[in-house]
């Protein structure tokens, strides 16, 4: 009926040019998440690009369904699978890159100017009449849907329950071992002789380095205080003496601890074996 | 403006969906591109609806949005289940059938 109107025209050359540089974005994203990010922007200027094509409830769908739950699917596999998983930049077939890039300008080219040629001059009929019919564009959608194509409609609800079956199936993992409970946890913890948590390392000692094993109140190392690596590789520090004797004369009730009443050295960065 | 260039856009960034499918080696990336192409199909619908005066394109449209949900909710299990075992989102990763 008519061409289309200066306010549309703007809306469409925004909403042209974000969604294609969302779709570029996808592509030529070396991060998956940007990917993703790019490609929920292309889906939004579509949904707006839809809202101004006489789809008001297209468009409404389209944030619901693709931004709302599609990418957020997309963005919860990517979180599960790992976000830096980035592509790897070898051709397993030579020269497939170049290729496919030769392959897609020249459909593009191919496509976008037989269709601008074969539609060059076409006026939109608008759908004013069509939504008139039953009283507005959604319900005339729902006529459609519940009485033309309600086979279709059945069909496709059946659709997505098998899809939801599917992606149950296909995530599935059978447990192969018995279930371990908090019970039977804390029995295991109780069984090991240490029910609380071990030690952490220098917490009675001088020094807060992780190498320094904590002392226990007889004034013997814990070993198990300090992490198992630096065990293997003998990196204990050694009982620091002066400190055992300070805390000895603490705990014996002395007022003050001072370099006149037990002269200690501070050594804040000896390494073990070092002679003092 | 023409109606037209609402068809030009679809085609374009169904262009560049083929192209992310040709050139990206990550799954999820090629699904999204796949993605692309589904919304780019689902522009064209919805401006041939306008230009014919006819809602049906709308519905199609409507149809292909379900259609694409159900895909990718399938096509993600997928996913997930190659990256369980074989430990890689990668598409040249699973090539066991060739040998």
């Amino acid at each position: 009926m008519t061409q289309i109107g200066t306010g549309e025209a703007i809306v469409f050359w925004v909403c042209a040019v974000l969604s294609v540089t969302g779709a570029l974005g996808l592509i030529l994203s070396r991060r998956t998440v940007h990917s993703a990010l790019w490609l929920a922007l292309t889906m939004i200027s579509l949904a707006v690009l839809y809202i101004a094509n006489a789809a008001p409830f297209l468009g409404m769908v389209q944030i619901i369904v693709y931004t709302g739950a599609v990418m957020m699917l997309f963005l919860f596999v990517l979180m599960v699978v790992g976000v830096d998983s980035a592509d790897s930049l070898v051709e397993t077939l030579r020269g497939q890159r170049v290729a496919a890039i030769l392959l897609a300008v020249g459909f593009g080219v191919l496509l976008t100017a037989g269709l601008g040629s074969a539609l060059s001059g076409t006026m939109a009929r608008g759908l004013d009449e069509a939504n008139a019919q039953f009283g507005g564009n959604v319900e005339g959608i729902a006529r459609l849907l519940f009485a033309d194509y309600i086979i279709a409609f059945e069909i496709v609800a059946a659709l997505l329950i098998t899809a939801a079956l599917g992606a149950l199936v296909l995530t599935h993992r059978e447990r192969i071992r018995p279930r371990v409970t908090q019970a039977d946890l804390s029995r295991q913890r109780v069984a090991s002789g240490a029910p609380g948590p071990k030690p952490t390392p220098g917490v009675y000692a001088r020094h807060n380095a992780v190498d320094t094993p904590a002392l226990l109140p007889d004034g013997t190392l814990a070993e198990d205080s300090v992490p198992a690596p630096l065990r293997a590789r003998g990196d204990l520090r050694p009982i620091d003496t002066g400190a055992v004797e300070e805390t000895r004369i603490l705990a014996e009730g002395s007022p003050a601890v001072g370099p006149d009443v037990t002269p200690i050295a501070d050594d804040p960065g000896s390494s073990p074996g070092e002679p003092r | 403006m023409n109606p037209e260039n609402y068809i030009i856009l679809s085609g374009l960034l169904f262009t560049i969906g083929a192209l992310g499918v040709l050139i990206r080696r990550n799954a999820i990336v090629v699904f999204m591109s796949v993605e692309l192409m589904l919304n780019a199909a689902n522009l064209a619908f919805v401006s041939f609806a306008r230009i014919n005066g006819d809602l049906d394109g709308q519905v199609v449209a409507f149809f292909v949005m379900i259609v694409a949900a159900a895909e990718v909710v399938v096509g993600l299990a997928i996913i997930v289940t190659i990256f369980r075992t074989r430990r890689s989102a990668s598409i040249d990763e699973p090539n066991l059938l060739k040998y």
